[in-house]
């Protein structure tokens, strides 16, 4: 299992697909914060998200912030979702915006995997609860989109050091989500029996 | 309402404010006692990653003062009231609500609470029928404990009701908390503490396994039949592999804890509620003359 440094958004594709289902990954870069209200927007009202998303590093958050009299937002405790709620999306965030990066917690199904390996994308293990080292790796909010959806909103932040996080489910059709449930659910057949 | 029960409305207030923000920063030493267990057992890289990851975030919140998770969850507090607490419940509930919303305001805290249909935001993690309050009374008492369980959704929407029938037996409800920990994978943040709840009614189950979720990590129930249950369930979870946040490894779970109820002959319900490895938990025992000890676990 290697270990990795990749900065986003990025412009060449090897980054991607250097990464292995396993491989443990530091952040440097820009990252995009979004969640469920933000893609239900994007995908199924159809609204064109303001902020570019190629070569993007999405983080499935919605952090808690403090707004300053500017009209900025200063954070307060920042940390991530549990993705499998939000699969759904992965498909056409490769395909019509070109993202390549989606990080979260608790990992994607096995429907997850196939775009990825089609589009060249990979999928993030962050270690979900871990907000207060999280946060202090989020160096600033450079922008936030559709604040009306608070939290929900399209956040950029500016990282350093982003993580350990660990490749879920890599671009050439592994997924350690799918390893161990397809080992567990051998597991259980032997747990049973001794039940 | 008299002074004094106005001065008491106001410590019950004050003690909910201050535990709602205490149990989100500050996790329990139980809990930290058994993650540092965890660490020292997993074999697994990923597995062993995370739990590194986790102690050196426990150790930030510590020093920066921060939450340990952003997921500032739904409040639910569990009330212990004496009867002859000079407080009625309707007024504690009101301390409560209050206490959770000038938390929300004042840390600031995330704001979670929505309309369930419309999922417009209702204001500071309060709502219709927000907070969550567990009620129990105690004969014999003038005093009031609170306990304060922020929880996260991630681990919530891992709960599962199964109506095992009678000839399930217990083989049905182990083999239904098997199934339901490996179906939730990674989902709900483990290793964490798997709440179960058995007989009753269906509703009734799901309060138990909630309550079950509450208490101090590795407590064993008082039926010793129930507490080697506890012990065989939390040894078969931490054999299917599922491991830390679902990467795989040796540690699932930190502790199973189950509460039960005598139920109907024709009853056999099991219910699951998962816990985050941020189990969070923070107590208060409020005098009947208004004094707040924030030291008191139950």
């Amino acid at each position: 299992m290697a270990t990795h440094e990749v900065t986003f958004p990025i412009t060449d594709e090897r980054e991607i697909l250097k990464l292995r289902a396993g491989d443990e990954v530091t952040v440097q870069g820009h990252i995009i914060g979004i969640r469920d209200r933000t893609q239900i927007r994007i995908f199924d009202q159809g609204v064109e998200p303001p902020m570019d998303l190629r070569g993007a590093f999405l983080l499935h958050t919605a952090p808690g912030v403090r707004k300053l009299e500017d009209g900025r937002y200063e954070k307060v405790c920042i940390g991530t979702t549990t993705s499998a709620r939000m699969v759904r999306f992965t498909e056409p965030l490769g395909a019509q915006y070109g993202v390549r990066a989606i990080c979260g917690k608790g990992g994607f199904p096995d429907d997850a995997i196939e775009p990825m390996r089609k589009l060249g994308m990979v999928y993030f293990a962050i270690v979900g609860g871990a907000a207060a080292l999280e946060t202090t790796q989020i160096e600033e909010i450079e922008e936030v989109a559709w604040e009306e959806l608070m939290p929900e909103c399209l956040w950029k932040f500016r990282v350093k050091d982003f993580g350990p996080l660990t490749v879920g489910i890599d671009a050439h059709g592994n997924s350690l989500y799918h390893d161990v449930q397809s080992a567990a659910q051998e597991k259980l057949k032997e747990l049973y029996a001794r039940l | 309402m008299s002074a004094v029960a106005t001065d008491l409305q106001h410590a019950v207030e004050d003690a909910a404010a201050h535990l709602y923000v205490w149990a989100l920063s500050d996790i329990p030493q139980d809990l930290r006692d058994a993650l540092a267990e965890a660490q020292k057992r997993e074999t697994s890289i990923p597995g062993q990653r995370v739990l590194s990851t986790i102690m050196k975030n426990v150790e930030i919140a510590d020093d920066e003062h921060n939450l340990v998770c952003q997921d500032t969850g739904i409040a639910v507090y569990t009330c212990r009231v004496g009867e002859h607490f000079p407080l009625h419940p309707t007024r504690i509930y009101e301390a409560l609500k209050h206490g959770t919303e000038r938390a929300t305001v004042e840390h600031p805290l995330r704001s979670n609470a929505v309309h369930t249909i419309t999922r417009e935001n209702t204001g500071p993690n309060t709502g219709y029928r927000l907070p969550i309050v567990h009620w129990e009374f105690i004969a014999d008492w003038d005093g009031l404990d609170v306990k304060c369980v922020p929880k996260g959704s991630g681990s919530e929407n891992m709960s599962f009701l199964k109506m095992c029938v009678p000839a399930d037996g217990v083989k049905g409800i182990k083999q239904f908390v098997l199934e339901s920990i490996v179906g939730a994978g990674g989902k709900p943040c483990p290793p964490g503490i798997v709440g179960v709840g058995i007989g009753g009614s269906a509703d009734y189950a799901m309060y138990l396994a909630k309550e079950a979720i509450a208490r101090p990590v590795g407590t064993r129930n008082p039926d010793p039949i129930v507490a080697q249950l506890e012990d065989e369930l939390y040894g078969l979870l931490n054999e299917t592999g599922i491991g830390p946040m679902g990467l795989g490894g040796d540690v699932t779970v930190l502790q199973c804890h189950i509460e039960h109820a005598d139920t109907h002959m024709t009853l056999n319900p099991v219910a699951v509620n998962y816990q985050c490895w941020a189990a969070r938990r923070a107590s208060a025992h409020i005098s009947a003359d208004g004094d707040i000890d924030f030291d008191r676990e139950f």
